[in-house]
C-alpha cells in the first residue's frame, strides 16, 4: 500500500465495512494518496502495538502525512466523522503510549523527518517530527554542537515522540530532560487548527505553552514541527568506571560525589546481573564478582574535568570501592556507553523474557529502594537485576521471567506494582522517563490527588475537549467512545532504556 | 472495523507446537522436510512458510524497535511493515496463523535486502537471517507449487546458469565488451534500444561497469616477496573475477608483497551463495564441497576473499552444512575447518601486520561500508586502518556509509525500484563527501554505485582498498587504473 508496495492488492480484510468508514477512507486517500495510507489487516497487524507488547490493538487505517497541511486534513476529517486518532512515532514507547484505545486512525509521522533549518550562531535547529534522534546528532557531527538529550533508545526514536514523551536520558543529570531543550513546537491541535508555541528565541512572556506540551504524550497535539537547543560539545571527557562489593558501597559513593558539589555528566549504576549479561554480549572486562559497577563521566573544560575526576576517583576510593579504572582513549570510552545503553537488549541474553520497570526516588533513598527490591524479588521468586540512571534516582529494575508461565508472570506483576507503589511511599514516581502511556495509568490516582488530577482533566478538556485524539491514555477519566481499558494479565516481553 | 486482539494465548501455545517442531531431529519427525531443505514441498501436501523454523528464533525479538532506522528500506517508507522488527511480527503472525502469506505480506518481505544491518543494531542478538532466509526459501516454494514451476527463466537461465561459471561469464560478457570498446553501448544506452531487452537483462546491462581488460589468469603458485610470512589460497569468485580480474590480480599482488606465498587453485568454484540464498541447497552444498577440495590443505594458513558477499558465504559454510544436512557430521566439520581459515583480505592483512605501503597517492577518498563486511562480518576498520597507511591519502567520512546500496545480490534485478531508491540516497552522500574516489570491499555494490555514479554524470572511480594499496607498493600512480 505504501511506498513501492503501491501496486499490490492484499486479499484479507476488506476495508471497514461501515459506509462511514469507507467515506472516511475516501477522505483520507484525497489528502494522503493510496500512498499514504494502509488500511488492510495483514499491513495493519505490525501497528497493533508499540515496545509496549501487553496491551495490543489493531488501528483501523494508518496515515502517514508527509507535511503540516495534510496532518490538519487529517485531523479534520478524523473530527467530521468522530473517529479517534492517535500519533505514533518510532514506537518504541515501553508504555503504550501509541495503543490506538478505541481504534481509529493511527497517524505515524515517519515521513516527517526532515531537518529544516540549523542555526549555529543562534543555537537552534528545526526538525520535523519523525526525525530519529541520533540522525539530528549525526547531522550536526562536526559542527562543535549537539542535541542533549540521548535517550537509550535514541538510535531509533523520533524527536516528536521524545517531546511527546519529555524524554530523559543518561546526559540527564547534568542537562536536563526533553522540556529544556525545546524552544517551540508547531502542534495541530485536537481540532485541527496549527499553533506556534514559544520560538526561537528564549524566555518569552505569557504562559509556558511549549513546557505544557512537551511530556504531554499525545493528548493535547500532534506536534508537527520542533525548535530544538543546540549545545556546545564539551571540550573534553573523563569517563571512569568504579568497581564496588556492594550496590550498598555504590550508591553511597553516588551520594558523596554529588555531596562534594560535583555533577557529573552521567552517573549509571549497574549491579551483578547485568554485567553478567553485558559482560557476556560486549566483552569489555568487567570484574563479574563485583556487587555493582558506576558509570562516571565528566564533562566539561579540560582543566576543570582532570580535577573532577581525580576527585571523584578518591570518593569512591574512601567509600570502599575496590577499583576504579578510566576509559583511555575514546574507542574505550565508546565501548563503555555501548554496553550501558545496549544492557537491557542484553538481557534478553540470560531470559526468555524481562520486564523493565521504570521508577524514580529521592536519591538519597536509592539504597532503601534497592533493598526492597532484592527484598521483594526474593518473596516473589524473580530473578531481578539493576541497571539505571543513579544520578538522579531513576531506577530500571528489570525481572526475569519466562513467558510461558502464566503463574511467574502473575507473580513478575505483584512484584512489579510493589515495587512502584513503594517508589511513590518513598516520595518518588512511578516513572522517570517512559511516561504514562496505559501501561501506568493505575497508578495515577495514587500518584496525585483527587484534586490534583481534576485540575489536569480540566486542562485536558481545555485542549482536546472531544477525546478524540488519544483516547484511554495519561488520565484514567480521559478514556473517550466508552472504551474501557483493558484489563491487564501479562507483563510481555519488553526492553528498556 | 478490525477486532481486539488476543494473541498472547495463542502465541504461547503456537509456541509449543513449533518449538517441539523445530527441534526435533531424530524420530519420526526427521522425514519433514527442514525448512531450507531440497525437498520439493508440493509433494508434501501444502506448507505453512516458516514453519520449520526454530520458534525460540522468534522469541528472541523483544519488540523494542530499536533496529528499524537501521533498515534501509524503513529509512525509505517509514512503514513498520517494511522494518525488520514489522518483518519479523510478519513472519512470526504467518507462522501463529494470525496472517495469511498474503501477496502483501510476501512484497514486505521481498522487499528486505538481507543485508542484515538489523543484526548490528540489535541489542538482543536477534538472528535476523536465520527467520528471513528459511522464510524466503518456504515462499518460494509455495510460489512454485503454486505456478507449477519451479523458478523463472530468468533465474534459471542467468542466475543459475550463468552467474557461478566465471568463464560462461566472460564469454557472456565478450558482446558486452565489444559494445564497450566500439562505445555501441553509449549510443544504445543514449536511444534507449537497449530497451528492447527483457527488463532484468536490461538492468544488467545497465549494470555492467567500464570494464577494465581483464588481468592475465592468475598462476596457480605465486612466490612471497621476501621472507615468507604465511601460505594462504586465493577465492577468485565467479562474478569478480570476471569483471574485476584485475582486482584479483591485485589482491595477489598485495599478498605477496606482504610475505605470503599465494595460491590460486583452478578447480575452485562459485561460492553458491546465489544457490543457497534462493533456497537450492543441494546445488549450494555441491559448490560448498568442492571449494572444501580445491582450497584447503593442512599447509594453508588462510583461504584469503576479497569479495564480501562471498566471504560471509564461505564464512558460513559450517552453519549451511548443519541445517541442510545435519545427519553428515564428518562434512559438518570439515566445513567448519573450512569456514574457520576463511578471512576477508584486509582482515587477514590487519592480523598479519601489513607491510607499510610507500608510494604516494595524493587522492581525497571515501569508504563505503558493504553490507557483507560491515554487517555479515563485523569488518569495519580493517579496511580503513590499511588505507589510512597509503601515503598521502585522506579519507573522509561517509555518511550513512553502513546503509545498504541496494545492490544486494540479486536484489538489483528483483526489486529495481527500491534498489534505484537506495542507490541514489549513497549517490548523493558520496558526491556530498567531495571525495575523488570511493572505496569499498564487494563486487556487488561496486556495480551498483558504479552505475550510479554514471547516471548522475559523475566520473568519481570505484576501487577496492587492494587496487590502491598495490599501487602503493608498487609506486604506480592512480592513472594506472582510471586512464586518468
Ligand atoms: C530499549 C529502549 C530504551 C529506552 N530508553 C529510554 C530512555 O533512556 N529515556 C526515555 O525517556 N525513554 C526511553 N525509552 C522509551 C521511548 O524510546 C521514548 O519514550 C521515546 O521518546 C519514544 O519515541 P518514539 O518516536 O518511539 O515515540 P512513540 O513510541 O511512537 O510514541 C510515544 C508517545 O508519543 C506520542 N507521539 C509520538 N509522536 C508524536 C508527535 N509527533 N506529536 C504528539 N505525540 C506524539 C505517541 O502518541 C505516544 O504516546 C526507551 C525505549 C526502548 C525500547
Ligand atoms: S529485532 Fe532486536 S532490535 Fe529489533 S525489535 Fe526485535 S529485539 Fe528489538
Ligand atoms: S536485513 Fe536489511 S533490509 Fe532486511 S530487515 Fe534487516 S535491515 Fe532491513
Amino acid at each position: 500500500m505504501s511506498g513501492t508496495a503501491s501496486s499490490v492488492q492484499s486479499s484479507v480484510s476488506p476495508v471497514p465495512p461501515s459506509a462511514a468508514g469507507r467515506q472516511l477512507l475516501a477522505e483520507l486517500r484525497e489528502i494522503v494518496g493510496e500512498e499514504g495510507l494502509l488500511y488492510n489487516a495483514d499491513e495493519l497487524l505490525v501497528y497493533e502495538c508499540d515496545g509496549y507488547v501487553v496491551e495490543k490493538k489493531i488501528p483501523d487505517v494508518v496515515v502517514f502525512p508527509l507535511n503540516t497541511d495534510q496532518v490538519v486534513q487529517v485531523v479534520q476529517a478524523c473530527n467530521r466523522h468522530n473517529v479517534p486518532f492517535v500519533p505514533r512515532g518510532a514506537g518504541t514507547s515501553l508504555a503504550g503510549g501509541c495503543l490506538p484505545v478505541g481504534g481509529g486512525v493511527m497517524i505515524t509521522l515517519t515521513r516527517m523527518k526532515r531537518i529544516l533549518e540549523v542555526n549555529l550562531r543562534d543555537r537552534y535547529a528545526v526538525v520535523e517530527p519523525g526525525l530519529v534522534n541520533v540522525h539530528l546528532t549525526q547531522h550536526l557531527k562536526g559542527t562543535g554542537f549537539h542535541y542533549a538529550p540521548d535517550p537509550s533508545s535514541q538510535g531509533a526514536c523520533t524527536i516528536g515522540g521524545n517531546v511527546a514523551t519529555n524524554s530523559g536520558g543518561p546526559h540527564t543529570l547534568k542537562y536536563g530532560v526533553t522540556v529544556n531543550h525545546v524552544l517551540g513546537v508547531e502542534v495541530v491541535t485536537a481540532e485541527g487548527e496549527v499553533l506556534e508555541l514559544g520560538g526561537a528565541v528564549e524566555d518569552l512572556p505569557g504562559y509556558d505553552l511549549t513546557g505544557l506540551f512537551v511530556g504531554s504524550e499525545g493528548t493535547f497535539g500532534l506536534c508537527t514541527k520542533v525548535i530544538v537547543r543546540l549545545t556546545p560539545d564539551p571540550e573534553a571527557y573523563r569517563t571512569m568506571l568504579g568497581v564496588f562489593e556492594t550496590v550498598a558501597d555504590a550508591t553511597r559513593a553516588i551520594s558523596s560525589i554529588i555531596g562534594a558539589g560535583i555533577i557529573p555528566a552521567a552517573l549509571e549504576l549497574m549491579d551483578q546481573g547485568i554485567v553478567e549479561a553485558v559482560e557476556e554480549a560486549y566483552h569489555f572486562g568487567f570484574p563479574l564478582d563485583a556487587g555493582a559497577v558506576l558509570l562516571i563521566e565528566v564533562d566539561g573544560l579540560e582543566v576543570a574535568v582532570g580535577e573532577e575526576a581525580r576527585q571523584i576517583i578518591e570518593l569512591c576510593e574512601q567509600e570502599g570501592a575496590r577499583e576504579v579504572r578510566r576509559a583511555e582513549t575514546p574507542a574505550e570510552r565508546q565501548l563503555l556507553w555501548k554496553c550501558r545503553k545496549q544492557a537491557f537488549g542484553a538481557i534478553g541474553r540470560l531470559s526468555p523474557s524481562y520486564c523493565t520497570q521504570d521508577g524514580v526516588v529521592p536519591r538519597t533513598r536509592l539504597p532503601e529502594i534497592l533493598e526492597f527490591i532484592a527484598e521483594s524479588g526474593s518473596r516473589h521468586g524473580i530473578r531481578i537485576v539493576n541497571v539505571f540512571h543513579a544520578g538522579d534516582g531513576n531506577i530500571h529494575p528489570i525481572l526475569l521471567f519466562d513467558e510461558r508461565n502464566p503463574e511467574q508472570v502473575q507473580r513478575v506483576m505483584r512484584a512489579s506494582d510493589e515495587i512502584l507503589t513503594k517508589c511513590i511511599e518513598l516520595g518518588g514516581s512511578v516513572t522517570g522517563e517512559h511516561g504514562i502511556g496505559v501501561e501506568k495509568l493505575s497508578f495515577m490516582s495514587q500518584l496525585f490527588t483527587p484534586d490534583s488530577i481534576e485540575v489536569m482533566t480540566r486542562v485536558r478538556q481545555a485542549l482536546n475537549s472531544g477525546g478524540l485524539l488519544s483516547p484511554g491514555k495519561m488520565l484514567p477519566t480521559a478514556g473517550a467512545c466508552g472504551m474501557e481499558h483493558i484489563e491487564r494479565s501479562h507483563p510481555g516481553k519488553q526492553a528498556a532504556s | 472495523m478490525s477486532d481486539e486482539a488476543s494473541p498472547h494465548n495463542q502465541s504461547a501455545s503456537s509456541e509449543a507446537t513449533h518449538s517441539a517442531a523445530g527441534t526435533a531431529s531424530g524420530g519420526t519427525l526427521a522425514v519433514l522436510p527442514s525448512a531450507t531443505g531440497q525437498q520439493p514441498a508440493c509433494a508434501d501436501g501444502p506448507i505453512t512458510a516458516g514453519s520449520g523454523i526454530d520458534y525460540g528464533l522468534f522469541l528472541d525479538c523483544v519488540h523494542c524497535g530499536l533496529c528499524t532506522s537501521a533498515c534501509p528500506t524503513y529509512l525509505e517508507t517509514g512503514n513498520e511493515n517494511d522494518s525488520p522488527r514489522g518483518r519479523i511480527y510478519l513472519m512470526r503472525s504467518v507462522v501463529d496463523g494470525r496472517l495469511d502469506l498474503t501477496e502483501s505480506v510476501s512484497r514486505h518481505l521481498d522487499l528486505c535486502l538481507d543485508c542484515r544491518s538489523c543484526e548490528t543494531a540489535c541489542p538482543s542478538g536477534v538472528q535476523y537471517g536465520r527467520l528471513i532466509e528459511p522464510f524466503r526459501v518456504d515462499m518460494q516454494r509455495i510460489k512454485a507449487a503454486e505456478s507449477g514451476k519451479k523458478s523463472s527463466w530468468f533465474q534459471r537461465l542467468v542466475l543459475y546458469g550463468l552467474f557461478p561459471y566465471p568463464r560462461r561469464l566472460k564469454w557472456a560478457l565478450l558482446p558486452a565488451r565489444l559494445m564497450q570498446w566500439t562505445g555501441i553501448d553509449r549510443l544504445a544506452r543514449a536511444t534507449g534500444l537497449t530497451k528492447l531487452l527483457p527488463r532484468q537483462l536490461q538492468r544488467m546491462q545497465h549494470l555492467l561497469p567500464q570494464l577494465r581488460q581483464p588481468a592475465a589468469q592468475l598462476p596457480e603458485v605465486l612466490p612471497a616477496k621476501g621472507t615468507r610470512r604465511a601460505r594462504v589460497a586465493l577465492f577468485t569468485g565467479c562474478v569478480a573475477d570476471a569483471m574485476f580480474s584485475q582486482t584479483g590480480a591485485a589482491t595477489a599482488r598485495v599478498l605477496q608483497a606482504n610475505g605470503c606465498e599465494v595460491v590460486v587453485p583452478r578447480t575452485q568454484a562459485c561460492c553458491g551463495a546465489i544457490h543457497y540464498h534462493s533456497g537450492a541447497g543441494d546445488p549450494a552444498l555441491a559448490l560448498a564441497r568442492q571449494n572444501l577440495e580445491s582450497l584447503l590443505s593442512d599447509d594453508i594458513d588462510a583461504i584469503i576473499v576479497n569479495v564480501a558477499g562471498c566471504g560471509s558465504m564461505l564464512k558460513d559454510y559450517g552453519h549451511m552444512a548443519r541445517e541442510l544436512a545435519p545427519d553428515d557430521t564428518a562434512q559438518i566439520e570439515q566445513l567448519e575447518q573450512f569456514a574457520a581459515k576463511v578471512r576477508d583480505i584486509s582482515e587477514f592483512l590487519s592480523e598479519l601486520g601489513p607491510v607499510a605501503p610507500t608510494g604516494s597517492l595524493p587522492l581525497k577518498a571515501t569508504y563505503h561500508d558493504a553490507c557483507h563486511l560491515c554487517h555479515a562480518q563485523q569488518i569495519r576498520s580493517q579496511p580503513r586502518e590499511l588505507l589510512g597507511l597509503i601515503p598521502d591519502l585522506e579519507l573522509v567520512p561517509l555518511a550513512e556509509s553502513e546503509v545498504c546500496c541496494g545492490a544486494a545480490g540479486s536484489y538489483n534485478l528483483m526489486e529495481p525500484e527500491m534498489s534505484d531508491r537506495l542507490a541514489a540516497r549513497k549517490l548523493q552522500h558520496i558526491v556530498d563527501t567531495g571525495a575523488e574516489a570511493v572505496i569499498m570491499g564487494n563486487a556487488g555494490c561496486s556495480l551498483q554505485i558504479q552505475a550510479a555514479l554514471r547516471d548522475g554524470n559523475h566520473p568519481i572511480p570505484v576501487l577496492h582498498p587492494v587496487d590502491l594499496l598495490d599501487l602503493s607498493y608498487r609506486g604506480l600512480p592512480l592513472s594506472t587504473i582510471t586512464g586518468k
